[in-house]
């Protein structure tokens, strides 16, 4: 667990590298954070930095009390930090996309992108039966559990449900680029959800 | 404008001339030979085009000692140093395949006048 900032998704495109190969990267937009908070283990009993980002002009007053003096951000979220005090970080402070260099390693968090209520084929990737050939059994889950003993299904038997709208990390992502000017940040590979969701980059 | 077309923007080469399908073009590639780098000079007719963006792409075929070659190359790679266009010939269609099938003087095309 460690530092990270709050970003939005922006898309995916593709890089040429120097060498000639094209890499897919993903974009994300990353507005400079500003440090809301500071998690101590003696008050709070654990330690995290709370950053926000978008100011929005509209907040209940027990949210904007909680930001007292500081811009009226509408985003917040926390930093877990392992053993490494909050001594680094001052309420106020902003950080930038610079926390980031081209090669590091970011674990990214997102809400993966809702897929209703999907059967178990796109859901648990089970095996489809054949289209032709006198088969009835075209995308039928099969069999569920035994007979009279039990006499029920056990909990947890993966069937078709709600797929997708949840927290999902991908790890490992190596960073292209960190573009301080346009405040992006172009990492390797795909990261969760649709354009403009809400993105955590996380450093390993 | 849109933060992606402005990077894919940023990608696209300005010296690449115009191509289309039929063209006879000279390709020079930068190709790594251990740890030597060289140039390497590819020439043929382009064969069709493909994508667009950064994705574009050229296939050229040329028959080198008598064994018909084809070379596809992203157009806005950073490794091409240069394209030229030899000689501009005249097609009928988008992707000139049927060239697979014709060899000796049958392979070649009718020359385009272009004013210009």
């Amino acid at each position: 667990m460690s530092i990270g900032l709050i970003g939005r998704k922006v898309g995916m495109t593709q890089l040429f590298q120097a060498d000639g190969t094209m890499i897919p990267v993903s974009v994300v937009s990353v507005e400079p954070n500003t440090v809301t908070r500071l998690r101590t283990p003696e008050r709070d009993g654990y330690t995290a930095v709370q950053l926000g980002i978008e100011e929005s002009g509209r907040l209940t007053k027990p949210e904007i009390g909680q930001l007292k003096n500081l811009p009226k951000l509408s985003v917040i979220r926390e930093f877990r930090l392992d053993d490494a005090g909050t001594e680094a970080y001052t309420v106020g402070q902003r950080l930038d996309v610079t926390l980031f260099t081209a090669g590091d390693v970011v674990d990214v968090v997102g809400v993966s992108k809702g897929k209703g209520f999907s059967g178990h084929i796109k859901r648990h990737h089970f095996k489809r039966g054949p289209k032709t050939h006198g088969s009835d059994h075209h995308r039928a889950p099969g069999s569920i559990g035994p007979g009279t003993t039990p006499g029920r299904v056990y909990k947890g038997m993966r069937m078709a449900g709600h797929l997708g709208d949840t927290r999902a990390t991908v790890k490992k992502l190596r960073v292209v680029r960190a573009d301080a000017e346009r405040n992006l940040l172009l990492v390797k590979g795909s990261v969760p959800g649709s354009p403009n969701a809400l993105i955590l980059v996380k450093k390993v | 404008m849109n933060v992606l077309d402005e990077i894919t923007r940023e990608q696209i080469r300005t010296d690449t001339p115009e191509l289309s399908a039929g063209d006879t073009v000279r390709v020079a590639a930068r190709v790594v030979e251990g740890n030597r780098e060289r140039i390497q000079v590819f020439e043929g007719t382009v064969m069709r085009l493909r994508g667009g963006g950064i994705q574009r792409s050229i296939t050229v075929r040329r028959i080198a000692s008598g064994v018909g070659v084809e070379r596809t190359f992203k157009v806005n790679s950073p490794r091409i140093d240069k394209i030229e266009v030899v000689r501009h010939g005249q097609a009928r269609r988008a992707q000139l395949y049927f060239l697979r099938k014709r060899v000796g003087k049958a392979a070649t095309l009718r020359e385009r006048r272009v004013s210009s």
